[in-house]
């Protein structure tokens, strides 16, 4: 086969187009270790926006925020998906592909939309907008984040492991808890990841449903931004992306792990 | 004593499909008793198998077993055991941890679970192998652990799932003798599901050849063998001459048959065909001898090691084989006319 990098320029538009995704991260970054009070003059290393971040209570408040909702959207949403994987598995045909359809439209349909539409519903039953409407619509879309890679672990096993736990005398509970959800555990994990991080860095919903008291921290560092840039905003954005990319980094160690675990040798 | 399974009168016909998966299936297998479910893919075994297995409901018909019906009842509730073609290994458990999670399921004492795994360990010779996963094994040792989580439930019936497909030739030589060792040391009633009819031929008590979704012949290896109850099964099990010919004369149970062409054979048993009706003649190349009346011209000869097969051209065009054991003898040359003799009680007789 011949390597794609035989074709003149492929390295240089790759390193461009990694240049161009990284390049902002990077430049966050290094000026959240900027000493002077304006991001774009660089005077000099220092912390101390690190601990302007970290001894800052609003901010504190709504990180506690932030991560409350990611965790039951995540606990929520992946249950959810990880039911509608066993249920799609097992419907007629013709079903499956409604109901995939559904599933996957969250992702396609505008954001704004989803938080309109959120917003109203709630003001139409009188739900009152708080941490918990916060909750209810990350809940919702975290759902199609966590359904995908379930589904594609699921795709992956031998549909008789399901019947052989039957035939052996499992009943549809025992069958999950002994052979579904650990052989599923890779997919969960990573779809449970996808949902926490797409949870925690959502603005747009947040913004609509979040009522006083509900601030997360998008919707804060986006109240900061409109006082006016200071890099306090850069540092308290180069903490989350270390955050979340830790969890990335453990989500794909665990996955890995289990993987090695329960694949079948060919042996 | 009531058999193992009833089958009666089961139909299915999957969504979409515009012929029936089985089309009012109706036979028993006995008790003890190690039963093929013989025929070609698509003939409807495999789903007869999950039939009795729960993973399957006719849409007519009854499935009994040792004389209840099934019917509706979920295959954990079934007190029959499964052996899968994939064998269906859970790869996150231990082998004795596979070999355990039937008994287990079952709500039996830890001492009786450690017990049964260990007979297993024991019979199925996976001795030092219950602490691997399933992956470390060779194929032939995942089969072994696929018969014994299986056999460890102590299932009524044992079904098995062209269990041998996935194993090389050797292997499943060694496991068919393992198998049918396997079946008279526990008693257990095997239900076999395979399309090599080496195989059945080799290990079955009884077997049941299947095509498009009915049986066609129901019996002993020997006799579907040797008395093949028509033109399919005749043509499905070994090797077999199939020649177009007229009834000319009876006499008594035999008649007597003239091809195209002018050759004649006799037929042992040919009762039930009237002079002038027109039938197909089976047998089998091992029962042409040389030397008779049936005269063809020689083609050409293959040497098989102990036997040599002979293919010579009929006055009607068709090609008779005949097999014949090879020691001393030296083939006739090609292009010369030869006598073959068929005895009469190999020949079968199918109409049309």
């Amino acid at each position: 086969m011949k390597s794609l990098f035989r074709f003149p320029g492929t390295a240089t538009v790759a390193a461009l187009g990694l240049a161009f995704l990284y390049l902002p991260i990077l430049a966050l970054l290094i000026l959240s270790f900027n000493e002077n009070d304006l991001i774009t003059i660089w005077t000099g290393f220092s912390a101390r926006w690190y601990r302007a971040v970290f001894t800052n209570a609003d901010m504190l408040q709504a990180a506690r925020n932030s991560l409350i909702v990611a965790a039951c959207a995540t606990l929520f949403g992946t249950a959810a998906a990880t039911a509608a994987t066993l249920g799609v598995a097992r419907a007629r045909a013709a079903w499956k592909a409604a109901v995939e359809g559904l599933l996957g439209l969250p992702i396609l349909v505008p954001e704004i939309v989803t938080a309109v539409a959120l917003l109203l519903l709630f003001v139409f039953v009188g739900f009152e907008l708080g941490l918990l409407t916060v909750v209810i619509a990350h809940t919702v879309f975290c759902i199609p984040f966590a359904y995908y890679p379930i589904r594609a672990r699921l795709a992956g096993l031998d549909p008789a492991l399901s019947e052989a736990a039957a035939d052996l005398y499992a009943d549809p509970a025992r069958r999950f808890l002994r052979i579904e959800l650990p052989l599923l555990s890779p997919g969960i994990a990573a779809g449970a990841m996808l949902a926490f991080i797409s949870s925690l860095g959502d603005f747009v919903i947040t913004y609509f449903v979040a009522g006083p008291g509900a601030t997360t921290l998008p919707v804060y560092i986006f109240g900061m931004i409109r006082i006016g840039i200071t890099p306090e905003v850069n540092a308290l954005s180069a903490v989350m992306l270390l955050a979340s990319i830790l969890l990335i980094t453990i989500a794909f160690l665990l996955g890995r792990h289990s993987d090695k675990q329960s694949d079948k040798g060919n042996g | 004593m009531t058999d193992a399974i009833t089958i009666a009168a089961v139909r299915k016909q999957f969504e979409g499909s515009a012929h029936p998966a089985l089309g009012g299936v109706s036979f028993a297998i006995r008790r003890n008793e190690f039963f093929t479910l013989l025929g070609p893919s698509g003939c409807g075994k495999t789903t007869l198998l999950r039939m009795i297995a729960g993973f399957e409901e006719p849409d007519e018909g009854d499935i009994l077993l040792d004389g209840r019906s099934v019917l509706g009842l979920n295959p954990n509730r079934r007190p029959v055991n499964t052996v899968f073609q994939s064998y269906a290994l859970f790869p996150h458990m231990t082998v004795a941890e596979n070999i355990a999670f039937g008994p287990e399921m079952l709500g039996l004492k830890r001492a009786e679970i450690r017990e049964r795994v260990a007979r297993m360990v024991a019979l199925l010779r996976l001795d030092g192998m219950a602490d691997r996963k399933p992956r470390e094994l060779s194929g032939g040792q995942q089969q072994r652990v696929a018969l014994g989580r299986a056999l460890a439930a102590a299932p009524k019936v044992l079904l098995l799932d062209e269990p041998l497909s996935a194993l090389d030739l050797k292997l499943r030589k060694e496991m068919q003798i393992e198998l049918k060792r396997l079946q008279q040391e526990t008693g257990i009633t095997f239900v076999f599901v395979t399309h090599d009819q080496e195989e059945a031929l080799t290990m079955s008590d009884r077997i049941a050849v299947m095509a498009r979704g009915e049986v066609m012949q129901i019996g002993a290896p020997v006799d579907i063998y040797e008395y093949p109850a028509n033109r399919f099964v005749a043509e499905f099990i070994g090797d077999t001459n199939l020649v177009a010919a007229t009834c000319i004369a009876r006499d008594g149970a035999a008649g007597r048959f003239a091809l195209a062409g002018g050759a004649e054979i006799v037929a042992g048993d040919a009762a039930a065909v009237a002079p002038g009706t027109e039938v197909t003649l089976a047998f089998r190349p091992e029962r042409v001898t040389l030397g008779g009346s049936l005269t063809a011209v020689m083609r050409h000869a293959v040497y098989l090691g102990t036997d040599a097969l002979l293919h010579a051209g009929l006055p009607d065009g068709s090609v008779l084989r005949a097999r014949l054991r090879a020691g001393g003898v030296s083939p006739p040359a090609e292009g010369t006319a030869v006598g073959f003799g068929v005895a009469p009680d190999a020949v079968r007789v199918f109409t049309p």
